[in-house]
């Protein structure tokens, strides 16, 4: 087995035990990258020069006996929407194309104590916005199992880097879905944890109430280890929650006996496709199976959760990239006589077609007249989403869903109707309305050959039940044993 | 209720962005349908419940108001599109 094929759990057993070292593994993957990226494209950058150097210093630390962390040297893909200091942060749009971030994030600052190993900045939709990462401002990542498809988005760099072998795990960020859809699409473990959990120090603001950073990784013992990196309280996030030292990886129990799974049966229904339908209540057939009592149930206001989405989500998208003019960082247009010209031509110039339309419904639904009717009305609904999770998790102790409605779509093929690209977040987004954890983990493949993945819905703040189900379901089935196959992209 | 030419020039003004003639006529059916879904949200009954401001119940968090220095100056100026002088250079605003 070549050492790109390892989990992270497994590499670090290796490098303990002195059979590999950390140049190595990170020189496998570059050589990896240098094979396979070219078809992928995962990567806006790489750091090679830097990333060795860095994995020969963890090398020589080790072998002088100092005290390194436990996963010292091992490499990592980062979402370039997350800063690091000194190297390129540009949020795959034009408006941050030579943007050099002048500080770390906060989940960055932790990977660093851990003497962790950048690879690179992923490829996103332009400013996290989209599901297929065609919105980005450089060009399309492809989908590892189908190279003429998308990887899901927006983290679809992440999620493509980790199935196609050039990242052993990655970070992402998830506002409506976008490291749990692209994980589904591409037969990966993304996580997002509860909003509060991570904090967003030095993520690139889209909507901040959404907004959460997590894991993606190649199965759950590494989602759990990647978790206990990041999480935590950081006073430059105040909307990030003390909930104390915690060792996610106690929860990798094989054992779901005597849980409580609701299946919440508008996701089982029209618009869902009925291969992934099949798939999906398999993994609930495998749940009751291992112990596990699952029950239908009903979540009726789920059906709103898509419009409250786009007004919270764009209301403060808009109000987030207002910062964007063209003065102190980011793009500037070589055309203007005045100020206002500054402002007006450089957000134009720099933000692409799908940001711009976020901007102008959010800026709608907060203009004068609307605010109510919108805005207030979408924060109103969005209190009885929550109430109604609420009244689920009194009985269940998680839910079980699809991820997606559908296996991943062919690139191009939903470009031109933004409205049939927002409802491929139907599964994912409600899981932020109400800021819980919720982690999608690969489970079947479609009569194409593509991955299905489903998703567990936690209490807020109850990410070892998600944990522990998804672990067991893992030790009882067989996923990881399919590979993608890079077929098609010829065109 | 379709979004009209003259409310999208609107909008395109408060958010300070320029459109073609065709963005505009895009983006006028493009709001018009995505606000039409938006408008969903219409038939919740939500006279019994305050708003969800935040995802969590933090609501304020203080803290002390002392001087720390966190990144310099001269770094945070280095993204700047135009700089003089160590301070952001703009076009002149008062005639």
């Amino acid at each position: 087995m070549e050492l790109y094929e390892l989990t992270v759990h497994e590499l670090v057993e290796k490098l303990e035990k002195g059979e590999v070292t950390s140049e190595e593994i990170t020189k496998s993957y570059f050589d990896r990258i240098k094979e396979k990226d070219s078809a992928v494209k995962a990567y806006v950058s790489t750091m090679e020069e830097t990333a060795l150097e860095k994995a020969r210093s963890v090398d020589e630390a080790r072998k002088a006996g100092k005290t390194v962390g436990k996963y010292a040297g091992i490499p990592i893909g980062i979402k370039d929407n997350l800063c690091i200091t000194g190297t390129k942060t540009t949020c795959s749009s034009k408006m941050l194309e030579n943007f050099v971030a002048p500080y770390n994030a906060t989940v960055i600052e932790k990977l660093n104590k851990e003497d962790l190993v950048y690879l690179g900045k992923t490829n996103l939709d332009e400013f996290a916005m989209g599901s297929s990462t065609e919105n980005s401002a450089f060009f399309d990542t492809k989908n590892p199992w189908d190279l003429d498809r998308v990887p899901g988005g927006s983290s679809g760099g992440s999620a493509a880097a980790v199935a196609a072998d050039i990242a052993p795990w990655a970070l992402g960020s998830d506002t409506g879905g976008s490291i749990r859809q692209p994980s589904s699409l591409c037969g990966v473990v993304g996580f997002k944890p509860t909003y509060g959990l991570v904090s967003r120090y030095g993520l690139v603001a889209f909507a901040s109430s959404l907004d959460q950073i997590g894991p993606i990784t190649k199965d759950v013992t590494d989602s759990a280890i990647l978790l206990n990196l990041i999480a935590g309280h950081d006073s430059k996030d105040s909307t990030s929650v003390d909930v104390g030292e915690k060792d996610y990886t106690q929860a990798l129990k094989n054992d779901v006996k005597g849980m409580k799974i609701g299946l919440p049966k508008e996701y089982f229904g029209e618009g869902i496709n009925p291969e992934v339908k099949e798939a999906v209540l398999a993994v609930a057939k495998k749940y009751e199976e291992l112990g596990a009592t699952v029950e239908e149930c009903s979540f009726d206001v789920g059906q709103y959760a898509t419009s409250v989405y786009y007004v919270i989500a764009d209301a403060e998208a808009s109000s987030n990239l207002g910062r964007f003019d063209g003065i102190r960082y980011g793009f500037r247009s070589e055309k203007f006589e005045n100020l206002k010209d500054i402002y007006k031509n450089s957000r134009s110039e720099g933000f692409g077609p799908e940001v711009k339309r976020r901007i102008m419904i959010g800026t709608y639904v907060l203009s004068s007249g609307y605010y109510d009717a919108y805005y207030k009305k979408a924060q109103k609904v969005r209190t009885v989403i929550k109430n109604s999770y609420n009244e689920l998790f009194e009985k269940y102790d998680l839910l079980l869903t699809p991820v997606s409605p559908t296996t991943a779509f062919k690139i191009g093929e939903k470009c031109d109707n933004p409205l049939e690209m927002y409802i491929a977040d139907i599964c994912t987004v409600p899981v932020n309305i109400g800021g819980l954890p919720g982690m999608s983990i690969p489970c079947a493949l479609d009569s194409n050959g593509l991955p299905i993945g489903f998703q567990l819905i936690g209490k807020a703040f109850d990410e070892e039940t998600i944990l522990r189900a998804a672990y067991t379901y893992e030790q009882n089935s067989n996923f990881r044993e399919n590979r993608p196959t890079f077929k098609g992209g010829n065109k | 209720m379709a979004i009209s030419k003259e409310e999208v020039e609107h909008i395109a003004k408060l958010a300070s962005l320029n459109l073609t003639e065709e963005e505009k006529e895009r983006y006028a059916n493009d709001m018009t349908e995505i606000l039409e879904f938006a408008n969903m949200i219409n038939s919740v009954n939500t006279d019994e419940v305050n708003e969800t401001i935040g995802a969590n119940e933090n609501y304020n968090v203080f803290r002390k108001d002392e001087i720390v220095q966190t990144v310099d100056k001269e770094t945070l100026l280095q993204n700047a599109p135009s700089q003089e002088d160590g301070m952001f250079r703009i076009p002149k605003v008062i005639n």
